[in-house]
Parts: structure tokens; C-alpha cells; sequence
């Protein structure tokens, strides 16, 4: 055996054998889902949501809607193109599109909230020269949206802290300084750290998915070869992450309190329970700095939209130039104690 | 003998504690080399710059001649004072790490018979006590087949038993041509094993030689010891502490004036000198604890 497998075999061990770490790792994640999956079973939105695209041009037939409570009116024009509008509403994020440029209503047929709205909008709309068109699309549940969101937040912690928090307990407790008295280097030890971590994350997440998919059948539009090729990117760059924090700190209390005050707000504003769209634009551009934002963004075009290689490329692209930005400050700030 | 390692002028210091002010040393191939000294001397300090491990503020560190470079850690073993293993692994398991970082390990029944491994092969790192974790450092230690060996208080915390089990074992080492540079509290031990002892204090050298010699030089005769009980010392006598120090090459005469002088030889112990004295001597205070 060479010093790098022995390194990678060792390390995974101490996690397999740690059992409470190790079934919290599988265990939070699938509960989350599940949870989640059964608190919004039903239908959760009892509000009507129309997108509105341009102003009016002259009197508006639809200003008294505008007084109704229940419907909820997003205004879209500036940054949006009309046929992102339409994806929202075949993806039930809207029920209704109003497009005052070209006068026309779309709906969609298989919305459970349409019917109702369609109704009220036509009866408006008897010979004043506005056309409906209705698309199609599946309802997506809450957990198909969620569950990426889930495993990438299971990822970022087991990442963050499986690499940053177990290096800065090693350098503590002194198996750094008792490997730095062997010939290993502290690329070969960084390395192995990271390929047992890139393993064990990658398994938990497989295996994530597909127990819970088992029971909950997501929807999957995408191909599975570009949601893993996507994941394997995202774990490599949150581990390059949790590497910056492995370089220097020496105190575990330190280094846990820091790890947990940078991924909350990760975990917070990178769109794992709710979506960042309404949200302050500020937090929308925050939200862009951190890997999971991206990681969960790609995965939900690939799992939701059906997504190829192509739409996923700027994704792709971000998380691979954030895992060399981490992975060169690590590799300057390591020390070995 | 060449000087399998040479030390000029080296320290180190921590903020404005100079831990090691300027130890000259040579380390000859094939030698049981002890370095002694009371706690806070600067031993683990200086030990940790040959080895590598603590970069030095000043002077040189040459091995076999040359600078230390890539290639000294496969030669040289190294045993902590204090040092943790890997978590959730057990003695075997983490014999077989070591051994892979090496280009020529030992074999791991010799390392299992040498270091007496057998009985706690399959315990978890963790769960080790004091002696038995002692013995498994040691075992780390000489996985390489060193050419030169660093224990730093390697038998502190072993029973009597265990600890003449690993004088053997460095007996045995020393056999294979390997150089043993071993740092210790126990004047026992290094009168036992060392060929040459240095003793240090405050960061400096004091005295660095064979034992014998070392004893020569510092004593002459016997030691007389008395309790003492106030009054006038003796001529040529030094308090220590509660007791009353006297050297003499004629014990007979010394006996008789001290007996005429009136002094209560209750408690008197006498004795050739030994390493403990010298050390007693040189640094004004005990090493154990
Ligand atoms: N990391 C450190 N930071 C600050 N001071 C240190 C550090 N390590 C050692 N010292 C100080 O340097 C001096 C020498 O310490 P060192 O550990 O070398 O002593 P030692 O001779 O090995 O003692 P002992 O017999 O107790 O092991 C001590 O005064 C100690 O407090
Ligand atoms: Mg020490």
C-alpha cells in the first residue's frame, strides 16, 4: 500500500467507525426530506400568483383585479424576457401570465389554481381583442424543488467540516506534528484528506437521493450523468472551501465557530427552502458569492427543467474557477501547525 | 567516530523567552546519546529543531555532514514527549499507516516482537494506557529502521518492569548500528544506556561527556550525607536542602573529625558519586518530579 491509500483508508475509516457523525451524516438529510416532503403534502399555496409582463398601454381591462387580496401581482419587464415568464408558469411558480405588450393571457392547464383565475380573466376580456393560449407542464412538489437544496446543504456541512474542522482537530491534538515527523507531505496528507472526504460525500449524497427517491419519485427531466458530473464539481469546490479553513486555525472551538457562522448564511441565502426571487437584490447578488447557490441552481435546471451540459455551463463554469480561487489560498496559507 | 549529527549555535526563542541560547553538539554514529536536564531546560526545544519540527532562530543542524534535506525523515525516527494518534483506529491499523509512509518499513512481526505489541494489536488508539501507548510511540519510532533515533522522555510513566524491558530494547537497536539520541529524568537510565550524556540548563549546555568521565571530573572519593540540624557545617561541607553534603578520598578521617567535631552521624548515608549527584550539582536541583 502506498502512503497516499494508506492515508485515504485510514482517514475513512475514523469516519465509518465514528458512528454518531456517521449516521447523522446519512440520517439528517433523509429526515429533512421526508419532513418536509409530509409538512407540504398539500397544496401550500392558497394564493393566486399572476406574472404581468410590460404596463398597460391605455386603460388597464384588469385594474380591479388588483384590489383582490388572494391574488398576489409580480411585475416583471425590465430583466426578464417574456419566455422566462412562461417557463415559471409551466413550472407552477405562476398561474397566470398577463402579457399587456402583445395582449394575451397564458395559463396553465394542468395548474390546479388556473381554471378559477382563467375564468375571471376571460370574462374581462369578451371582444376586446385578447387572446389565451394555455401551456402545459407537471406540477413540481415542494421536494423536488427542495431536494437538491438538501443534499447540497448536507454537502456543504459534511465538506466544511469533515475537512476543515478535522484538520484544525488534528493539528490540536498533534497527529499533524507526528505526520510532519514522517516523510508525508503535506500535499500528500492535504490530498488524501480530500479524496477520502470527496468519497464519503459523494456516496452519502447518492444514496441520499435514491432512498428518498424511492419513496418520493422526483421529478427527473435532466440526465443523471449531468446532476453527478454537477455534484462531483460542487463537492470538490466546498472541500477546496473547508480547506482555507483547515490552513491555520489551531483551536477547534475557533474553527467550529467560524465554520458554522459562514454556512448558515450559506445555507440561509443560497436557496435551499425558498426561493431567492422577491428577495432584496442585495441578498440575491450575496447569495451569488457562495458555492451551493450555484450547485443547487444547476442541479434544480437539470432535475426541473430538464437542463442539458449546455444550460448548465455557466454553473459548471463558476464552481470550477471557485475550487482553483480556494483551493490556491489554501494551498498559501497551510501550515502545519 | 564521525558525528552523525552536529549542532553549532543553535536557538530558539518563544516571544522574549529564549528557550535555546547557542547548544553546540556532537552526536557520534552508533552511540546511546542522553540528554539531561531539569524541566523548562530546553531539551524538548532543541531535540524538536534537530529533528526538524521547530525551525531555529539561529545556528546549524548538519547531518551526516550536510544540511538536513528531503530525505532525512525516511532515516530518522521520532518519538514525541507528548503526541496524539490517529482517532478511531486501532494498534495494527496504525502500525500499517506508518509502515506505508516508509520506503523500507520493518516487518510488522518484528515491530509486534520488539516493542511486545501482541496483546494490545487489535485496541483502538484511544484506549491504550499510559505504558502501552509508550510502547507503541516506540514502535512508530523505529518503523523506519532508523539510522538515527530521537526519544524525547520515551519511559517516562512505565513501570519499573516495562522500563527494563525498553532498555533492552535500545540495546537491541544500538546492536543494528543505530544512533540513539534520548532525552530523560531518570539518572538510572541514562548511567544505564548512554555512552554520552549532555546536561542543560536554562537553554544552555553545561557539561557534555562520557558519564564516567563527567563523574571524575566533578567528584573525587565518596560522598558523605547527613541530615542536618543547624549549627556549624563542617569544613568543606555544603547544605542541600534539608542535608548536609560532604566529598572526601579518605572517609576514615573524615568519619573521625566529623565524630570529634561533636556532629550526630544518625541518618548519615554514604555513597559513591553518581549521575544524580552530578546533576544535583550542575543545576541545583533534582530531576524527578
Ligand atoms: N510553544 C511554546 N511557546 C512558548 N514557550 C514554550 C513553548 N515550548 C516551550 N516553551 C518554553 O521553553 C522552555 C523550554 O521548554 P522545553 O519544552 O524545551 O523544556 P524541557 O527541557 O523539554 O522540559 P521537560 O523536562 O519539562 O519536558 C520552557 O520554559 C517552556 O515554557
Ligand atoms: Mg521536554
Amino acid at each position: 500500500m502506498n502512503q497516499f491509500t494508506a492515508m485515504v483508508k485510514a482517514r475513512t475509516m475514523e469516519f465509518v467507525r465514528d458512528r454518531a457523525t456517521f449516521f447523522w451524516n446519512l440520517l439528517f438529510p433523509i429526515l429533512l426530506v421526508f419532513g418536509f416532503s409530509f409538512a407540504f403534502s398539500g397544496n401550500q399555496d392558497t394564493l393566486f400568483k399572476v406574472g404581468e409582463w410590460g404596463t398597460p398601454s391605455g386603460a388597464d381591462p384588469f385594474r380591479d383585479f388588483h384590489t383582490i387580496e388572494e391574488i398576489d401581482f409580480i411585475s416583471y419587464g425590465k430583466d426578464q424576457s417574456l419566455d422566462e415568464l412562461l417557463k415559471k408558469l409551466r413550472m407552477h411558480q405562476l398561474d397566470l401570465v398577463v402579457d399587456y405588450r402583445d395582449k394575451q393571457i397564458s395559463y396553465n392547464e394542468e395548474s390546479v389554481n388556473a381554471p378559477i383565475l382563467q375564468r375571471l380573466y376571460s370574462a374581462e376580456l369578451k371582444g376586446s381583442g385578447w387572446k389565451e393560449e394555455s401551456v402545459q407542464g407537471a406540477p413540481i412538489r415542494y421536494v423536488d424543488w427542495l431536494v437538491p437544496g438538501v443534499i447540497g446543504m448536507n454537502m456543504l456541512f459534511s465538506c466544511l467540516f469533515g475537512v476543515g474542522f478535522v484538520i484544525v482537530r488534528y493539528r490540536k491534538n498533534g497527529v499533524l506534528k507526528r505526520l510532519k515527523a514522517t516523510p508525508v507531505t503535506a500535499m500528500g496528507f492535504v490530498s488524501a484528506q480530500m479524496v477520502s472526504r470527496f468519497i464519503i460525500v459523494l456516496l452519502t449524497s447518492v444514496f441520499v437521493f435514491l432512498g428518498t427517491n424511492l419513496f418520493l419519485h422526483f421529478m427527473m427531466l435532466g440526465s443523471y450523468f449531468n446532476l453527478i458530473l454537477l455534484t462531483m464539481l460542487a463537492i470538490l469546490c466546498m472541500l477546496s472551501l473547508g480547506l482555507i479553513f483547515a490552513a491555520r486555525f489551531k483551536s477547534e472551538e475557533l474553527a467550529s465557530g467560524i465554520l458554522n457562522l459562514i454556512s448558515f448564511p450559506m445555507m440561509i441565502f443560497s436557496g435551499v427552502f425558498f426561493s431567492l426571487e422577491g428577495t432584496p437584490p442585495i441578498i440575491q447578488s450575496l447569495s451569488k458569492i457562495f458555492p451551493l447557490t450555484h450547485f443547487i441552481e444547476g442541479a434544480r435546471a437539470v432535475m426541473l427543467e430538464g437542463a442539458g451540459l449546455v444550460q448548465i455551463l455557466p454553473q459548471i463554469g463558476i464552481l470550477g474557477a471557485m475550487t482553483v480561487g480556494f483551493l490556491l489560498a489554501a494551498a498559501f496559507l497551510f501550515q502545519w501547525d | 567516530m564521525k558525528p552523525i549529527l552536529q549542532i553549532k549555535n543553535l536557538s530558539k526563542s518563544y516571544g522574549n523567552l529564549t528557550a535555546v541560547k547557542g547548544v553546540d553538539l556532537d552526536i557520534p554514529e552508533g552511540i546511546c546519546f542522553g540528554l539531561l536536564g531539569p524541566n523548562g531546560a530546553g531539551k524538548t526545544t532543541s531535540i524538536e529543531m534537530m529533528e526538524g519540527i521547530l525551525s531555529p532562530d539561529g545556528g546549524e543542524i548538519r547531518f551526516r555532514g550536510k544540511p538536513i534535506d528531503r530525505n532525512f525523515k525516511k532515516k530518522v525516527g521520532i518519538q514525541f514527549q507528548s503526541t496524539a494518534l490517529p482517532e478511531f483506529i486501532t494498534v495494527r491499523e496504525t502500525l500499517e499507516l506508518f509502515s506505508a509512509f516508509y520506503p523500507d518499513p520493518r516487518p510488522m512481526e518484528e515491530l509486534i516482537e520488539l516493542c511486545s505489541l501482541q496483546d494490545i494489536l487489535d485496541q483502538d488508539n484511544r484506549k491504550l494506557s499510559g505504558g502501552q501507548r509508550q510502547r507503541m510511540l516506540l514502535a512508530l519510532a523505529i518503523i523506519p529502521r532508523p539510522e538515527l533515533v530521537f526519544l524525547d522522555e520515551p519511559t517516562t510513566g512505565l513501570d519499573p518492569q516495562s522500563r527494563r524491558n525498553f532498555w533492552d530494547l535500545i540495546q537491541k537497536i544500538k546492536k543494528e548500528n543505530t544512533t540513539v539520541l534520548l532525552t530523560t529524568h531518570y539518572m538510572e537510565e541514562a548511567q544505564m544506556l548512554c555512552d554520552r550524556i549532555a546536561i542543560m540548563d536554562h537553554g544552555k549546555i553545561l557539561e557534555c561527556d562520557t558519564p564516567d568521565s563527567l563523574l571524575d571530573k566533578h567528584f573525587q572519593g565518596v560522598l558523605i550525607r547527613l541530615p542536618a540540624k543547624g549549627g556549624a557545617l563542617p569544613p568543606g561541607a555544603e547544605l542541600q536542602g534539608d542535608w548536609i553534603h560532604m566529598q572526601t578520598t579518605d572517609l576514615d578521617s573524615s568519619l573521625k573529625k566529623l565524630l570529634a567535631e561533636g556532629h550526630d552521624l544518625t541518618g548519615m548515608g554514604i555513597h559513591k558519586p553518581n549521575l544524580d549527584d552530578l546533576f544535583i550539582k550542575l543545576t541545583g536541583s533534582t530531576l524527578r518530579e
